[in-house]
């Protein structure tokens, strides 16, 4: 996992709440065995219609918000089922952070996994910047060292995130590595118990 | 006195391998179920660091998302084939037991666990699957995880994890006839909505629960990450007990008492405090029929579509509104459908399977609708057509499948095409899963096959003189 200490970019506001791993990539798109690659199938049929034509309706497929690394949405993001893929998809196209008021369990350790930051941010401030990112660029500046986003007017909102977590992403540190420096407790336990 | 505690927290607390201020406690597993969609990136991770699978033995592999149900021996998707393929070299590289397409233990992943007595009380389960918390109904913690923690557990047997809350969901008195423990849990999510769950484990109580088999608790628990929930669980009892006695993994003779004893004792305490707990009537529950596109948007079979000016979310409801093809205030009866599909992890096994028999028995599915019924394994196929289940399906007009997850997140050639409307006793109703722009409305297997025959939905209530024949 690639570590992240801070990050810039500008937001895309997805106005939407109960977003599920099945719109974030849908099931036709988990068959291949490797990681990389699912940037192109994210948010699909939000994006694309039958013929493979780009929706006009759907704001992602605007030009203003090419670029964004910023995924802002609404509340239970990421609901639904484990698929790891969903996080891969959000990274491979581009998104390192993703604020939204409420994330589902799964997917918001998923996507720490995987050194995206998912913040948890309240929904009158979620809903505030959704509507500025929607009228004219937002940019913000996560500082995970702090635990704060910088706006360019010099607002400052902290943030919540475990310890552990900021830690783990701070230094991409393998979660496997760490665990093996437990290995006689776990042998222990199964002496214990097996 | 020892202090009361939740069966949650007594699984929780003895799995514990390391605890530290500060971090996640570190959770040993006790079963490690694989299936071929979720775990080939993580088997590569293990190849690329030289790392082994440390106890083979705890880990159990089937194919279950891709495999067809129609013709075992064609598969068109080549990508399809590959991930199934791969599952097999790893499992074969890796030494893990495996039941692939043609064993005839192999099935959906959460009816076999279960099936096999791979399942037990007490136990820590995990597998890449979000439905993971069916196996909580013989009350184990058992949960969906991510590709990576699916490589964590191959390589460690133990997972990171933050200690859950504990939600107690409790049932009081009892289902009427011809309600379901599907529509049950539907009612629950419909309740108190798809997040009530978020970072809780819950625990199902009451009459109504008790009351039920062990497969209507499969049903329930399987949905509990429906409500959010991290997953579902209900305290052992006689019936899990009678459940197990026999089953292949399950200890024989003397060894069976002993662990009797110890899985009883898995029981919440009396007294036991939980963090949160809600309680629902269950004789006001009615036969249940999702209209929107989350298994919240839910009503009764004598209710309808909600009315846009009644609403909180009303750009959600209007959003899911249009993507069902409904108006608002529409009667659910009056809901046309053309397919239905009885099967998957909620609703596959053969109680589900002889009830909904029993409503299509002597009938004829709608000339507008096409069926299928997709047996949740090959043994509850098996044991199906020993009591002629199949014949009834198949006279009737349903197709009668292999086992899998077909039409549930339709990964295989088991679609419903764009602007098609499934009657489905699935546990996702998310736009697009059971094909690109498909429809899809959550029922017990009776609804399904009640509406199977009349094309459109209708109190199976209605068909009470068969439901008094029905075994509950």
């Amino acid at each position: 996992m690639e570590a992240i200490q801070s990050h810039t970019g500008f937001v895309y506001p997805l106005n939407r709440a109960n977003v599920d791993t099945d719109q974030i990539i849908p099931k036709q798109f988990l068959k291949r065995i490797e990681r990389t690659g699912f940037g192109k199938y994210l948010f699909f049929h939000w994006r694309f219609d039958d013929n493979g034509m780009k929706r006009a309706n759907f704001s992602l497929n605007e030009v203003k918000y090419e670029g964004a690394t910023i995924l802002l949405a609404g509340e239970n993001f990421g609901c639904g089922s484990s698929r790891e893929h969903a996080p891969w998809a959000l990274l491979d196209y581009g998104f390192r952070i993703i604020i939204a008021p409420s994330f589902a369990d799964i997917f918001y350790n998923n996507a720490l996994k995987n050194g995206i930051i998912p913040i948890q941010m309240d929904a009158k401030q979620v809903k505030e910047w959704m509507d500025e990112a929607a009228q004219e660029k937002l940019v913000l500046t996560i500082d995970l060292r702090k635990k704060n986003i910088l706006k360019r007017d010099g607002e400052i909102i902290p943030f919540e995130i475990s310890t552990y977590h900021q830690k783990k992403l701070l230094n991409g540190w393998d979660d496997i590595a760490l665990t093996l420096q437990h290995e006689e407790k776990i042998k222990a336990y199964e002496n214990r118990y097996l | 006195m020892k202090q009361p505690k939740t069966i949650i927290e007594k699984i929780w607390d003895k799995h514990v391998v390391h605890r530290e201020e500060g971090k996640p406690d570190l959770l040993y597993i006790d079963l490690h179920l694989v299936h071929e969609v979720t775990s080939p990136q993580a088997f590569e991770g293990l190849r690329i660091n030289q790392r082994k699978v440390r106890r083979p033995d705890l880990t159990y592999a089937t194919v279950d998302h891709n495999v067809p149900t129609k013709n075992r021996d064609v598969i068109k998707d080549k990508i399809a084939k590959k991930q199934m393929e791969t599952l097999k070299n790893n499992c074969e590289k890796f030494g893990i037991p495996l039941a692939d397409m043609y064993h005839p233990d192999q099935g959906i992943v959460h009816v076999i666990g279960p099936e096999l007595g791979l399942t037990q009380p007490g136990k820590t389960i995990v597998c890449g699957d979000s439905h993971t918390s069916t196996h909580g109904a013989f009350g184990a913690i058992a949960f969906g995880i991510g590709t990576s923690e699916v490589e964590h557990v191959l390589a460690t047997q133990s997972l990171w994890q933050e200690k859950p809350k504990t939600l107690n969901v409790h049932v009081e008195g009892n289902l009427a006839v011809g309600v379901t423990a599907k529509d049950l849990i539907l009612a629950i999510i419909a309740k108190f909505g798809i997040k009530f769950g978020t970072g809780h484990v819950i625990e199902y109580t009451g009459e109504a629960i008790r009351n039920l088999s062990m497969e209507g608790r499969m049903t329930i628990c399987n949905m509990s990450i429906e409500a959010g929930a991290k997953a579902g669980l209900i305290s052992p009892d006689e019936k899990t007990i009678e459940y197990l006695r026999g089953k292949r993994h399950v200890p024989k003779g003397e060894d069976f008492d002993k662990k009797t004893e110890e899985w009883l004792s898995l029981r919440t305490d009396e007294g036991a405090v939980y963090d949160k707990q809600v309680t629902i009537h269950a004789d006001e529950v009615e036969p249940q029929v999702t209209w929107g596109t989350n298994p919240g948007m839910c009503v009764p079979i004598s209710g309808r579509t909600p009315n846009l000016q009644d609403v909180d979310q009303k750009a959600d409801v209007q959003r899911a509104l249009e993507y069902m093809g409904l108006k608002e205030n529409q009667p659910v009866t009056e809901i046309e459908i053309d397919h239905v599909f009885i099967g998957s992890c909620t609703n596959s096994r053969l109680s589900d399977l002889q009830k909904a028999a029993a409503i299509v028995k002597g009938r004829t599915v709608n000339e507008e609708v096409r069926a299928i019924v997709v047996p949740g394994s090959f043994q509850v196929k098996k044991a199906a057509e020993e009591k002629g289940l199949d014949q009834v399906f198949k006279e009737a007009g349903f197709e009668w499948r292999e086992a899998g997850c077909s039409m549930c997140l339709a990964m295989n050639d088991d679609i419903v095409p764009p602007g098609g409307r499934c009657a489905s006793t699935s546990n996702r109703n998310f736009e697009g899963r059971q094909g690109n722009g498909a429809r899809t409305h959550l029922v017990s297997p009776e609804m399904a096959a009640a509406a199977a025959i009349e094309g459109h939905f209708i109190d199976v209530r209605k068909y009470n003189q068969v439901l008094e024949r029905m075994n509950r």
